[in-house]
């Protein structure tokens, strides 16, 4: 594979993603409102509302979290207690939902969208790869949803710690948990999900069908990253490392079988190939 | 560079299937080096598959593909390099500027890094777009389009220009002159096979004309060869201060044809050599002549002369492979006007 090629196919299609107002404006509000408004919205209220009844009745629920997770909870108070657990707990799913989100959007356009532009043909003929090109756009792809998360993720703690952590004793947030959760777990989910998207998008007829079966293939996949994220966060399903190992190695094998959807015949879009 | 005798791209019996659709059916032509060749046929004819097979971008099941000696289905990195193509819609990418739409094909033709932006600008420059270059490629006309594809094709200096209908939603003056540019390629030395259906785009333009018909070519070479071929007599048109005096010649050797309405008569002979025999003829019975015109042939006329003579055989669909016509020269010789030589057909 000619790295340099594919690196073109990157740099090209971020670019063009760049100039889609249409797409990026909601891009920066998703990750805005899940990273920025819910949270400082949600710990703001808790921080001020003091020793209310609901707040009591919070902190009264965090009972029903496993017993190791209890114990890392900080915090003096019970509203600091429901801070603390909000901030860590609460959120870890929003890690996983905006950049599968955002990701999915591009990659079902990915390779069924160069075909109804026309540009599959210019592709086709070209000297890249069919190998370049897929890898081209799965990074492509990933790069908008990943991006997003990393900077909701910077501004996220910039929020929580500034919000909560005068109350809790100081900076808490990240902990190890979701400095894996982020960098370990989040990416080959990411990856795998492409993987299966963009093998769609190179088989169906139109975008339109390619955002269809995309959300179909998602969905379940959100539930799972759901559930992996927020027990590996929880230190009650095996540890954020494993999780993000197996997922890994997942996400590699469904790569390398992705790899053959993407053919000359599908980005001209012949009819039986299609 | 290849030798210019030899063909670039040779293609034999080549088959390629949609579903049930015969898309290529035992498609047999060459593509001489350093001429224009036209893939010239209706709509449908299998002119695009032709050239996406060249490319490799097809990889039709059957049949023999050469392209700069090698073959594309299995050596395709070596020759789209060397290629470049306009497809019918300029595939261009609408929300990129005319710079950035150019510099993508550079990097990915991996043009030198430091040769680049030069290159750029050239081909713009040739094409006329050099002052679009910073817009978004969405805003752009039709004729806009093209010229940015048109240069967007030439920016690696390809050896091998593939330009499918590169015409097409144009409006006269604007084809008029890209297919000006496509014939100062020619002047260049490239190679450049183009596909049309529009018989007066292909005139005048062409090196090399290959008929397309039903996925097939039943018929590829010069325009001269063809004409030799389909179209082996001559006619000449004659008026006369008196008209009927014209009439004479219906007895006169070598002419196999006569029609006279009102004073101009047309005369089907058997060789353009005939033409000053006949002229010295008249004018010693004391013919005045007022007009000689010999008719030459357009590619309209010989196109369907060609399909003509398909359909008297019993070739539509054509499914036997083309014989190159520059082969069957010596059996012209004595083909008559009104009776088209035979051509050979394999089964």
């Amino acid at each position: 594979m000619n790295w340099k090629r594919m690196s073109v196919v990157v740099r090209t299609d971020l670019k063009q993603l760049v100039q889609a107002k249409d797409y990026w404006i909601p891009m920066i509000a998703l990750g805005g409102l899940f990273f920025f408004v819910l949270p400082a919205v949600l710990l703001f209220t808790i921080e001020h509302l003091g020793a209310t009844s609901s707040v009591q009745q919070i902190s009264k629920t965090l009972k029903v979290l496993p017993a190791q997770a209890q114990a890392q909870i900080q915090g003096d108070t019970p509203g600091a207690r429901t801070s603390y657990a909000l901030a860590v707990y609460l959120f870890a799913p929003v890690a996983v939902i905006v950049p599968l989100t955002i990701s999915t959007a591009v990659g079902a356009a990915a390779i069924v969208g160069e075909r109804e532009r026309g540009t599959g043909e210019f592709l086709a003929h070209s000297p890249a790869s069919t190998r370049e090109i897929y890898v081209g756009k799965l990074i492509a792809s990933f790069v908008p949803g990943y991006g997003t998360t990393v900077v909701g993720f910077a501004v996220y703690s910039l929020v929580v710690n500034v919000i909560a952590g005068p109350s809790i004793g100081g900076w808490f947030f990240p902990t190890p948990q979701w400095w894996a959760l982020m960098f370990w777990v989040v990416p080959p989910f990411l990856a795998f999900t492409l993987s299966v998207v963009l093998r769609l998008s190179a088989r169906v007829k139109s975008t339109a069908a390619a955002q269809q079966a995309a959300g179909l293939v998602s969905l379940p996949l959100i539930m799972v990253a759901y559930t992996q994220s927020t027990g590996a966060l929880f230190g009650a399903s095996a540890s954020p490392w494993l999780v993000g190992t197996l997922c890994w190695l997942v996400a590699l094998l469904s790569l390398m079988r992705g790899m053959r959807s993407v053919t000359r015949s599908r980005l001209l879009g012949v009819a039986n190939e299609v | 560079m290849p030798d210019r005798t030899d063909p670039l791209v040779s293609l034999r019996g080549v088959h390629h299937r949609f579903g049930s659709v015969h898309a290529l059916d035992d498609l047999t032509f060459d593509v001489p080096s350093g001429r224009i060749t036209v893939l010239l046929g209706p709509n449908g004819a299998g002119k695009t598959t032709a050239i996406r097979a060249v490319t490799g971008a097809l990889s039709p099941a059957e049949g023999e593909i050469s392209v700069f000696g090698v073959d594309p289905r299995t050596h395709g990195e070596v020759v789209r390099p060397r290629c470049g193509v306009v497809s019918a819609k300029p595939a261009l990418y609408d929300r990129l500027s005319g710079y950035d739409n150019l510099l993508y094909a550079a990097q990915l033709y991996e043009v030198d890094e430091d040769r680049r932006d030069d290159r750029i600008q050239h081909a713009a420059r040739q094409f006329g777009i050099q002052d679009a270059l910073e817009h978004q490629v969405g805003g752009y006309s039709t004729g806009m389009k093209t010229r940015l594809a048109l240069a967007r094709s030439i920016l690696h200096e390809p050896d091998l220009l593939l330009y499918d209908e590169p015409t097409s939603g144009l409006d006269p003056e604007s084809a008029q002159a890209v297919l000006g540019l496509i014939r100062s390629m020619r002047m260049e030395g490239r190679t450049v096979v183009m596909c049309t259906h529009l018989l007066a785009e292909a005139e005048g333009l062409a090196d090399h004309i290959v008929v397309m018909e039903a996925g097939s070519s039943p018929c590829f070479g010069s325009a001269e060869e063809l004409t030799r071929r389909y179209w082996p007599g001559a006619v000449v048109h004659l008026s006369a201060e008196s008209p009927d005096q014209l009439d004479r010649v219906t007895t006169w050797h070598g002419v196999i044809g006569y029609e006279r309405v009102t004073d101009v008569a047309r005369i089907d002979l058997d060789g353009i050599g005939r033409i000053p025999d006949l002229v010295m003829g008249l004018a010693r019975d004391g013919v005045r002549l007022t007009r000689v015109e010999p008719q030459t042939p357009r590619l309209e006329d010989l196109y369907f002369a060609i399909r003509r003579d398909a359909q008297r055989r019993g070739l539509e669909p054509v499914a036997a492979p083309a014989v190159p016509l520059g082969s069957l020269a010596a059996d012209r010789a004595d083909a008559s006007v009104g009776r088209p030589a035979t051509q050979e057909v394999r089964s």
